[in-house]
């Protein structure tokens, strides 16, 4: 075209970016990306390739790391880790090194991603690498301040990492800049589709001074991730599909490794009548056709308020008709390649498997493109609305009120992120705290930053990453815990009561003293063969009823941190009050004399958490937006504790009352060889005023129990401090509903109140730009 | 010396010549009032736009001949005499040097208009006979527009009497900052009046009206009273036009098109003077509003001195040397 026809035309025309350089990088290397293991490259084998997926043509052959080359790059880890740990400064110079050199490499970085994802060189260029290079700077302050502000805490140690191929720098800094700033060393795991600007990192890390062995990259596909899992580390931490994270949480159930994970969503986008209407649609845009969809925190679900929703819908699909879709290299494109033919399999499967409500599509040029698509008029029910689509496809619905704009945002098994779009500050800020996610954003939209933590709630995974938040996933209590043993009920050949008026012993669900759905007690010995009373044996039935009496609480975790406060000081004052009854009881079951000391500790401890209820503040992070993110501490819901066996009393309340002075409402699974206490207990509770359903106490065995409480889909916690060996079978368990753990794996953990609180609470953080 | 003068850059630049004018319409303060303007949505969107749209090579140097196409090259200073004008006028009919325009193939390229105060109105027009170069009159006690109404209202009928076809009024920013909505259609439905066949620009002066809020509501408010072109600013104010401010006045008028089927015009002016801004605020436009309003009927930047930079630029698109600015003649 002339100059002059372009003039009358007005088109953009091609704004390529070049990839010569990155080719070069890539030709000079002999193609292949492989292994850097303690410092070095190798070995390096074209086992399979990596594709540009706007082109199909072949980058580079891929290596895949064997079981025994995750082994090698482990033991590198392990051997360097302790020398790493040493010192913060040091490590806070390393990490800012890497920041500089990612800085001076950045074009290179970008172009390699675009080339290897088909993400648009507009978003790996402004959005991926610079958001990978302020969390090395970021993390390298906290390096530096660690030792001052962390000091009961250490590294775990050697963490494996396995990242996604949706923001492959970008989810590599997430995971190695946190480790390695808390003095961990890594192996991480690329994905299988997206290796190449993890081989310009690891030659960073040998640039900045990264000394040998602190970061191991070992690429490959899926068998590489699972050995990985299996290895010889401290941690694991997982960002991708939900279904492979619960593979992986079925297997390092009971390895005593950590585990974060990110996994996927489908976050509802609010649109409220009283909305900037063209600021939400573009919103959208950075939502759902972002990385062509393919973000785990990508808008996806629309739910926008009745009255608006044609005007809306219409100023949408014009914005989408504007949306250009194409070579992901060209600095003018909006929408590039989706990562490999797989997944547009999978994309348009799913599409054309839809019967229901209106589709809406823009075009998209042949090859590994898919355009962008709006379906409206569909409900809950729908599957769309329901099912990760992972693809630039926005599921749309209406709503009335805001109190069902909350009631279908949080009628979904995910949980991570949500926006709300209002001009009303009152409804923002009341919607936000309400919506089942981790990360809300008010007026806006992906919104991320080293500085605020980034992770979901329900099937969404647990952790966090960035922020203060994100470092307890690295760290771990200094010291080492004792192996625990089990803790066994008497015996007796005798069998006469110690006190000849019996005591009716039941459990305590939903505020009332209820028989044992099975119908059978086991009785209570003292050492000394005299029977103290007879205990509920409670079944997975009793478990139902106290998870429904859990739920019929859950205004609990409305009330203020003062009302939980008077009331956990009122349970205080009225178990002082019988105070030498229950050290008694405590004496006579455990044959000690530490009854006393026992009740005295509980108290203090009930002071401890009503005197935390009203103070355990969240935080304002200092994101670089004008605006503030609010890193909120709510509650996780309803949490199943098996309790130490051996503190009758001290133990429940050790778990207890930092549980619900945090709003949480709980089933306490007494100690199994010594329940009296627990059973007395509820009387205790019976005259404070704690409403029903808040606290439910049972008793039975432990080992019956747990499976129960681990399995339940309404249960979102379960903390085990019991004596019986049971941490693997709940954390397997867990992996249904992806529940928050906290075992012990058959250790006598000593948790502080900080933990005791973390354990407590999720962090949601709600992001609030401002200005007029 | 206008023979060379290509159909598309013909005379026919204001909006009565090929479309329907703004009539308006009664003024709807429902609508009004439930108008929304996220300030930090909108300053996120003004703020990726660059990084987002890229015009290179032939396409740059099309699109900043556009940007000639669409400037209402302009003088408002009091030291303003008929030799300056006359020399604006005459870099106004050559905005680029005639051998850089050939190896364009762009011969025949005049800026949209010319902008002056009154009194330069009759000279201006004498200059650009034959052109087709409208010459446009600031007008309504520019900048501040506090002088007494029947004047502003009688300095309108005198500009449209000396030639001007186009009159740039300012709004009492007063009515705005005091939601007087009702005052302000008044005054600018009298002003539409006074123009007759004159088309007339109203300007915001959005840097004095406080919020974006204000600015799409008094954007709406000049559409239903008649404006036939909104416009940012005089260019006197502290902050004159801006890209989120921009983004505000253009999604105005994009509702107004939908809710009513007329198109008005668009004026950012002030603070435009690199090619690349113009650049960028060309596909702001591309992409709000649409192909349509990138005609002269329908855009038009208001400045001074971005003419200069975008002659650097296609000189060097031409040589692929980059240039200095005396080459290259002064208006």
């Amino acid at each position: 075209m002339t100059i002059k026809e372009i003039f009358d035309t007005m088109d953009y025309g091609p704004a390529p970016e070049s990839s010569a350089e990155a080719l070069q990088w890539l030709a000079d290397r002999g193609g292949i990306a492989g292994h850097y293991i303690n410092g070095k490259w190798g070995p390096l084998r074209d086992d399979f390739a990596s594709n540009n997926p706007a082109t199909g043509e072949k980058l580079a052959g891929v290596t895949k790391g064997t079981a025994e080359e995750i082994e090698t790059a482990v033991a590198a880890a392990r051997k360097a880790q302790p020398t790493w740990a040493k010192s913060g400064h040091k490590r806070a110079r390393v990490l800012y090194a890497i920041a500089r050199l990612m800085q001076k490499h950045s074009r290179l970085l970008a172009v390699m991603e675009t080339l290897d994802n088909g993400k648009p060189i507009r978003e790996s260029r402004d959005i991926d690498v610079p958001l990978a290079i302020r969390h090395f700077y970021h993390h390298a302050g906290f390096a530096q301040l660690m030792k001052a502000e962390l000091p009961e805490r250490e590294a775990l140690g050697v963490c494996g990492q396995i990242i996604p191929w949706n923001f492959p720098l970008l989810m590599l800094a997430w995971k190695i800049a946190p480790a390695l700033a808390m003095g961990n060393t890594v192996v991480l795991k690329p994905a299988e589709y997206t290796s190449l600007s993890a081989m310009i990192f690891a030659e960073i890390c040998t640039e900045a001074g990264v000394p040998p062995g602190v970061v191991n990259i070992v690429t490959g596909d899926g068998e590489t991730g699972a050995a990985l899992v299996d290895a010889d580390v401290d941690k694991i931490a997982f960002t991708g599909s939900t279904e492979v994270g619960r593979k992986i949480r079925e297997a390092t159930s009971g390895s005593g490794k950590a585990l974060s994970l990110e996994l996927g969503g489908k976050s509802p986008y609010i649109v409220f009548e009283d909305a900037d209407m063209d600021s939400a649609v573009e919103g959208l845009v950075d939502a759902i056709w972002f990385n062509q969809g393919q973000v785990c925190c990508a808008g996806s679900r629309l739910l926008v308020q009745e009255g608006i929703a044609d005007r809306f819908y219409t100023k949408l699909k014009a914005r989408m008709d504007g949306l250009r879709i194409g070579d992901p290299l060209d600095k003018c494109i909006d929408i590039g390649a989706i990562v490999d033919p797989v997944q547009l399999d999978q994309i348009t499967k799913m599409v054309s498997a839809n019967t229901e409500g209106e589709t809406y599509q823009t075009t998209a040029p042949d090859g590994c493109f898919y355009p962008p698509t709006l379906i409206t008029g569909l409900s809950p029910a729908s599957t769309l609305m329901q099912e990760e689509i992972f693809g630039p496809v926005l599921a749309a619905t209406t709503f009335r009120t805001p109190s069902e704009a909350v009631e279908i945002a949080n009628n979904t098994r995910y949980g991570l992120a949500a926006s709300v779009w209002s001009e009303n500050i009152n409804l923002a800020l009341d919607i936000a705290p309400k919506l089942a996610a981790g990360i809300v954003w008010v007026n806006g939209t992906n919104m991320m930053d080293a500085a605020a933590g980034f992770g979901g709630v329900r099937e969404s995974g647990f952790g966090r990453e960035g922020g203060w938040e994100g470092l307890a996933g690295y760290t771990k209590p200094k010291g080492t815990a004792k192996p625990l043993k089990k803790v066994e009920a008497f015996t007796t050949e005798d069998g006469h009561p110690a006190d000849p008026l019996d005591r009716t012993a039941k459990l305590y669900i939903g505020g009332k003293q209820a028989r044992p759905d099975g119908g059978y007690s086991n009785p209570v010995y003292s050492p000394r063969g005299k029977l103290l009373g007879h205990a509920s044996v409670a079944n997975r039935k009793d478990i139902r009823n106290a998870v429904e009496a859990c739920n019929a609480a859950k205004g609990w975790s409305k009330t203020t941190g003062h009302l939980r406060a008077q009331i956990l000081y009122y349970i205080a004052e009225n178990l002082s009050a019988r105070a030498d009854e229950f050290a008694t009881r405590i004496n006579q079951m455990t044959g000690g004399r530490s009854g006393a000391d026992e009740v005295e500790t509980g108290i203090r401890t009930l002071f401890t958490y009503a005197a935390w209820a009203d103070k355990y503040d969240g935080q304002a992070h200092g994101v670089p937006i004008r605006g503030v993110a609010l890193a909120m501490k709510e509650p996780i819901g309803n949490i199943g504790i098996l309790c130490d066996d051996a503190a009758p009393l001290a133990g429940l309340i050790n778990t207890m009352a930092p549980a619900i002075a945090m709003g949480n409402r709980v089933i306490l699974v007494a100690s199994e060889p010594f329940p009296l206490a627990a059973t007395d207990f509820y009387q205790v509770l019976e005259t404070s005023d704690v409403p029903a359903g808040v606290v439910n106490i049972i008793t039975g065995s432990h080992a019956e129990l747990a499976p129960t409480l681990a399995k339940h889909l309404d249960i979102d916690a379960v903390w085990s401090f019991s004596s019986s060996d049971l941490s693997a079978e709940i954390e397997k368990a867990s992996a249904g509903n992806l529940k928050r753990t906290w075992v012990n794996n058959g250790t006598a953990m000593t948790p502080s109140t900080a933990d005791y609180l973390a354990a407590s609470t999720e962090i949601k953080n709600i992001w609030i730009p401002y200005g007029e | 010396m206008q023979t060379t003068q290509t159909p598309t850059m013909t005379t026919s630049q204001l909006p009565q010549v090929q479309m329907p004018r703004n009539d308006g319409m009664p003024l709807d303060l429902d609508w009004v009032m439930a108008v929304q303007a996220n300030t930090s949505a909108i300053e996120r969107r003004a703020k990726t736009l660059p990084g987002r749209r890229s015009v290179k090579k032939d396409y740059q140097a099309a699109w900043l001949c556009k940007a000639i196409s669409l400037m209402d090259l302009t003088t408002l200073s009091g030291d303003d005499s008929k030799g300056r004008v006359r020399r604006l006028c005459a870099k106004a009919r050559q905005p680029v040097a005639q051998p850089i325009l050939e190896a364009l193939g762009m011969e025949g390229l005049t800026t949209g208009a010319i902008c002056v105060y009154h009194d330069m109105v009759p000279t201006a027009v004498d200059a650009l006979q034959g052109t087709g170069i409208p010459v446009a009159a600031v007008s309504t006690g520019f900048p501040a527009g506090l002088s007494p109404f029947h004047l502003r209202i009688a300095e309108i009928g005198e500009s449209v009497a000396a030639g001007a076809a186009e009159i740039d009024i300012v709004i009492s920013r007063r009515h705005v900052l005091t939601g007087n909505w009702q005052a302000l259609y008044d005054e600018m439905k009298e002003m539409r009046a006074a123009c007759g066949d004159a088309h007339v620009k109203a300007i915001l002066a959005t840097g004095e009206l406080g919020t974006l809020r204000n600015v799409a509501r008094a954007s709406l408010v000049c559409m239903m009273a008649g404006a036939d072109f909104i416009k940012t600013s005089t260019g006197k104010e502290p902050i004159n036009a801006t890209l989120p401010v921009t983004l505000t006045m253009i999604r105005a008028i994009r509702d107004y098109e939908d809710r009513t089927g007329v198109k008005v015009g668009y004026k950012p002016a002030g603070g435009i003077s690199k090619a690349k801004d113009a650049l960028v605020y060309l596909s702001m436009i591309k992409d709000e509003l649409g192909d349509r309003w990138l005609q002269p009927d329908l855009f038009r930047f208001g400045a001074s001195s971005l003419l200069g930079d975008i002659e650097r630029q296609l000189e060097h698109h031409v040589t692929g040397a980059y240039s200095a600015q005396w080459r290259h003649a002064i208006g």
